[in-house]
């Protein structure tokens, strides 16, 4: 009970801190637009296109999101040491690092819905699975949420978590399927799509929005679960290892 | 058995390397229940790396921490509840409110709303900060950033609070409120683990006090112990125009009771066990042509005992660490 109390308190204190934060709601609304009217105007289409923008524009919301997010405010507290703080409560290292990317999975969530609420007024989403993506979004946003631990374990500098943000960020984006069809991919890079969490996200997020995905759906969730409990415990592993010397 | 209840730290054996340096040597103390407990050293000495192994911030190689009964050795999480840590930093949250951070610190160690809130209030008065809990932690002076971090670790009513030199950079007047909060706090029952390079401080405030030295403990005793033997010693110190250094030779040779203890510049200090006449000294000053232009007898302190049994020139401790100072 006490440990819980501490675990709503870390969550409570990094959304109003950092989440709720007026920068952070306007790029989080800015982001999902200009990305819909960058794609929306490229297609050259009609609004019906819309719908088969989001599962592109849900997929980097999302990811944009929540990797950097983390990284940044993570790094933030361990440079001012205020994480000390944490480390030293009579709370397991588990329940402090569910707190602290609970919040961003919080806000990865919200992201991710700006830009379908947007559509919703502009075209018709009854066709929509939303058995599918509801968790999908959920999925992405914690797998990309734990993607951003293990980014903040591994820098020092708040800098240095942006840079190797983007070194995962951008591969991510051109490989996951979005932009290319893996299939029309080099060959020797096809496999590198498929070890990439965002793949199989933006897979069932085109099955959700469009009945276009390659895979079925539950082999998606299955490596998207499974990357996000890998980079949970190699970042549970690494902060053990580099923070409790 | 009744020892063992006593003791609320017990650390045996207790080692950190980091590579081939060896941080912490095999270090052995107990601290008692309602101890003010001072951890003296410099730089470098392993002071804050048994400091985080105590907390849980660091793994031991080898050796033994009970906190309470409780072995933390492997497992710090198991005595954490039980302990206060301030840093030697100030490392609350800077977007956060004075009360929001008590509160927030409280919340930490599960306390309840209600609980934490009244708590964190009559800190905030304890500490002289009631008027600022408003304000946001990013624009206190660094006295007040320094209470309010020693109130942030007591606000859960620690049985053992770790203070990581609670007075370093910060004004003369704050650092006298620190100290007397830390007496106070101590009076009422909650034990304290004390790290400073003010020697002076720990003299006043410690019960007991342990010399740490290149990873190893060099000397653990109570003040009054470690001053006994200086009691009975005379101490004069003696101010010359010129360098004292020169007459050291003869002083040597002519007066074999005296124990040199300090030559520096045109100081020099003198020890003895038998009473030190003052004319027979004024006259070998004058025949090496130094005037004498004072003598002073010397209280010994507890810094001339942390010399003589660590070799390490107190003055250099400050030194290393202090950035702004506060006067004692």
């Amino acid at each position: 009970m006490k440990q819980w109390i501490a675990f709503w308190s870390i969550l409570g204190k990094d959304m109003s801190s950092y989440y709720l934060k007026p920068p952070n709601i306007s790029w989080g609304l800015t982001f999902p637009v200009a990305w819909t009217a960058m794609f929306f105007i490229k297609s050259g289409e009609g609004l019906e296109s819309i719908q088969g923008l989001l599962p592109g524009v849900v997929s980097l919301s999302v990811l944009f999101g929540t990797t950097s997010m983390l990284a940044v405010t993570v790094t933030f507290e361990r440079k001012g040491r205020s994480f000390e703080r944490l480390l030293l409560a009579p709370i397991s290292l588990k329940l402090l690092m569910l707190a602290k990317t609970s919040g961003a999975i919080l806000f990865g969530v919200t992201n991710g819905f700006i830009p379908v609420i947007m559509a919703l007024f502009l075209t018709d989403l009854s066709g929509i699975r939303w058995s599918l993506v509801l968790p999908a979004i959920i999925f992405i946003a914690a797998g990309s949420t734990f993607l951003g631990l293990f980014i903040a374990v591994s820098v020092s500098e708040v800098f240095e978590a942006q840079t190797f943000s983007n070194f995962f960020r951008f591969p991510m984006i051109f490989l996951c399927g979005l932009f290319f069809p893996i299939e029309k991919l080099p060959v020797w890079l096809q496999p590198l799509s498929y070890a990439l969490p965002l793949t199989y996200g933006a897979d069932v997020l085109r099955t959700g929005f469009q009945q276009q995905g390659t895979m079925p759906p539950q082999l998606d969730f299955l490596m998207l679960g499974l990357f996000s409990l890998g980079l949970f415990l190699l970042s549970q592993h690494n902060i053990g290892k580099k923070w409790i010397a | 058995m009744d020892d063992d209840l006593n003791t609320i730290v017990k650390v045996r054996s207790l080692t950190k390397n980091f590579g081939d340096v060896s941080a912490v040597a095999g270090i052995d103390f107990d601290i008692r229940r309602g101890e003010l407990f001072g951890f003296l050293g410099p730089n470098g000495a392993g002071k804050t790396t048994t400091i985080n192994m105590l907390t849980g911030l660091a793994h031991p190689d080898r050796g033994s921490i009970h906190i309470a009964g409780i072995n933390c050795t492997n497992n710090s999480k198991a005595a954490q509840h039980l302990m206060g840590i301030v840093p030697d930093e100030s490392n609350l949250y800077p977007e956060l409110t004075g009360v929001e951070n008590l509160c927030f610190c409280g919340a930490l160690y599960g306390m309840a709303k209600r609980d934490r809130e009244s708590r964190a209030q009559e800190l905030l008065g304890l500490f002289g900060l009631a008027e600022a809990a408003g304000r946001k932690f990013v624009g206190y002076s660094k006295g007040m950033k320094r209470k309010l971090t020693i109130a942030a670790g007591i606000i859960h009513h620690p049985a053992l609070l770790f203070l990581d030199e609670p007075t370093t950079g910060i004004d003369v007047a704050s650092a006298r409120q620190i100290r007397q909060l830390i007496a106070d706090l101590n009076r009422s029952g909650t034990t304290i683990f004390l790290t400073t390079h003010y020697i002076e401080e720990a003299e006043r405030l410690c019960g007991r006090i342990a010399f740490i030295v290149g990873g190893k403990i060099v000397r653990t005793d109570t003040v009054e112990n470690l001053m006994h033997p200086t009691q009975k010693q005379q101490v004069m110190e003696f101010f010359v125009e010129g360098q004292a250094s020169e007459v050291v030779g003869d002083l040597c040779v002519g007066f074999p009771e005296l124990e040199i203890r300090r030559v520096e510049g045109g100081r020099l200090r003198v020890a003895s066990n038998q009473a030190v006449h003052i004319g027979p000294l004024v006259r070998l000053f004058e025949e090496h042509g130094l005037e004498v232009t004072e003598v002073r007898k010397i209280r010994p302190t507890l810094e001339d005992i942390f010399v003589e049994i660590t070799g390490i020139e107190a003055a250099s401790i400050k030194r290393e660490k202090e950035k702004t100072g506060a006067a004692l």
